[in-house]
Formats: C-alpha cells, structure tokens, sequence
C-alpha cells in the first residue's frame, strides 16, 4: 500500500476506511457511555477506543506510518514520561482527596 | 561523508535505519524538510501543553470531596421533544472528524497537483472547523446561561467550569487559528501560488506543495486532541 517514495502516496480508499473507522469507534464510545455498563468496563471501552482514534489519525492521516522511525521516535517517545507524570498526580489527588475527607468533612 | 548518504535510495528502513539515521554524524531527519520537522516539533510541545491541562484536571476531579458534575447530562440536549445526552459534542465530534478527512484529501490531492480538487477540500476544510467553532460558541453560552462560571455551578464540584472554561477554551483557540491558516493557505493554492513559487507577503519563503502538508498536520493535530478531550472531559 505504502511506497516509500518522496510525496506521500496513500490511496483514496484508505482515506474513506479511516474515516468510516473513525466515525464507528465515536459512535461506540458514545453509545457505551450512555449504556448501562458498570463504570470500570465503561472506562476501559471509551479508553481503548480513544487510543485507536489517536492512532489511525496520526498512522494514516499524519502519514506517520511513511515517515521514517528517527521522526516517529521524536514525537512518540517524550509523551512516555506523560504517563509517570500521570501516575505520580494520580497518587498525590488521592492522597488529597483522603486528607481532606479527614480533616474538613462536615 | 558525502551527500549520497541521504540518498532515499540508501536509506534503511525501520529500526536499523532510526540507529543509521541517529548515529551518522549528520543531521538526523533525512528526506524530512525543516518545515514538516519544526511543525512535528511544536506539535510535540503542543501535546505537552494539553497534557498538563487534563492532567491538572484530573487532579482536581479526583480530589474534590463535593460529586463532579455528570457531562452527560450537562450536555444532554432536547430535539424534537426528545432528550438526548451529549448531543451537540457528538455533533462536534463528528464534524471534527470529517474536516480532519477532507483534510487528508486536500493533502493527498495537493501532492498529486490538482489544484481545484485541492481548493474544493480546504474549503470544505474551512467550512467544518468554522462550524465547530460555531456549535462551540453554543454550547459556552448555553453552559454560561445555565450557571457554569470557572468559579463555580449550580450541580457539584466548582473546579468543572475551570477546567471546561480552559480545556475547550484553549482547543478552540487552535481550532480558529487553525481556520485562519486553512483560509490563507487556500486563497495560496486557488491564486497558484504555490505552483509558481511565489514568495509569501509575511516571510518572503518560496511556496510549496509541501505547505498543504505541514498545515495538514496542524489541522489533524487539532481533531487528535478532541479525540482526548472528547473520551476524558466528556465520556469518563
């Protein structure tokens, strides 16, 4: 599908896919939101769909997947520190939420 | 080491090539203008940005002792006599999406040279991110009628309308420099200045095919963050 020369060439076909892609997985994560699921299993469908988006949007439509790796590597590589950040404030909120329900719930 | 090395020709692919690439004594990004890789660039600090705001709203929602309010229902709509959760950001979404396509059109027609093919997919580039921008307006003013202030609401936690007020505030703002750029970039290509290489009137570079490319990037960069923002603000 993909050749590698300068340009970008990716076909028509693929565009509407990703689109016709793009569109099914908002409307399920849509549908699963307002759907009856217990909480935990809501959050992990709306995430992995979220993911999938990011994903086909920037493989495809950001030619990410024509780009040579040392470009990817530049831009996919830092957001990893992103996730400890998420852990460590994760952690601390918690730890906040706990010493204010301790100290100043009424 | 000569030029030859840059040669696409030459040029490893995958994971052996990303090792060739970094360790040749050379600029790294080969077959990667400058402009695509500064845009990559200020893409990355761009995702910084929005990642520390939903970061800090995430602490906040996690934190706050009152209930936070439910999206759904703050965004439900009534149409037609029936009651609708979300209607309106699925709405957005959806018209998001679609200029996002039309916007890999534009690209992909842009590179092939068909100008008018080109012009018709900015256009409509430009026609669905100024609606979006529309509805976003809406929907701040039917939140600000309803009593959402950054400050406080009338259903749960005060930090909701900070973090709405800032999260949606600042995606609409690339959102409508984004149009500003779709615009510019189409009068470009309509005049043909782009095939002739004009110099531009603010920097004086030479145009290029590649520009549809680069402000292609913003753009879906732009609808990348809604997918976040859509699946953490709105769903969760």
């Amino acid at each position: 599908m993909a050749t590698k020369h300068e340009g970008h060439h990716q076909s028509l076909k693929v565009y509407f896919w990703v689109w016709l892609w793009l569109f099914i997985l908002s409307a399920c994560s849509y549908f699963v939101d307002i759907s009856d699921l217990p909480d935990m299993v809501k959050w992990v469908c709306i995430t992995i769909f979220m993911l999938l988006k990011a994903g086909l949007i920037m493989a495809i439509f950001m030619h990410m997947q024509l780009e040579r790796w040392s470009m990817n590597l530049v831009v996919l590589a830092p957001p990893i520190v992103l996730m400890v950040a998420l852990a460590i404030f994760a952690l601390e909120a918690n730890y906040t939420l706990s010493s204010r329900l301790q100290f100043f719930a009424n | 080491m000569t030029e030859s090395t840059n040669h696409p020709a030459t040029l490893k692919p995958g994971a052996k090539g990303m090792v060739e690439d970094w360790s040749s004594d050379q600029r790294v990004f080969k077959n990667v203008s400058w402009g695509k890789s500064m845009m990559w660039i200020f893409l990355l600090s761009d995702i910084f940005v929005f990642a520390v705001f939903l970061l800090g709203y995430m602490v906040a929602r996690i934190s706050a002792t009152e209930p936070w309010p439910d999206a759904s229902e703050v965004f439900a709509l009534t149409a037609f006599g029936v009651h609708v959760p979300l209607l309106l950001i699925a709405i957005m979404t959806f018209v998001l999406i679609t200029s996002s396509a039309t916007m890999a059109l534009a690209v992909k027609y842009a590179y092939e040279r068909n100008r008018r093919m080109t012009v018709i997919m900015l256009l409509a580039t430009v026609v669905l991110g100024a609606s979006f921008l529309g509805m976003q307006v809406f929907e701040w003013f039917k939140l600000i009628e309803d009593g959402v202030r950054p400050w406080g609401n009338p259903w749960g936690a005060p930090q909701f309308g900070a973090a709405f007020f800032l999260i949606t505030g600042f995606h609409g703002t690339h959102v409508t420099i984004g149009v500003i750029m779709l615009i510019v970039l189409t009068v470009k290509v309509y005049r043909g200045s782009l095939e002739r290489e004009e110099g531009g009137f603010l920097t004086g570079r030479k145009g290029r095919y590649e520009m549809v490319e680069i402000g292609g990037l913003y753009w879906h960069f732009v609808d990348l963050v809604w997918v976040f923002i859509f699946a953490f603000f709105y769903l969760w």
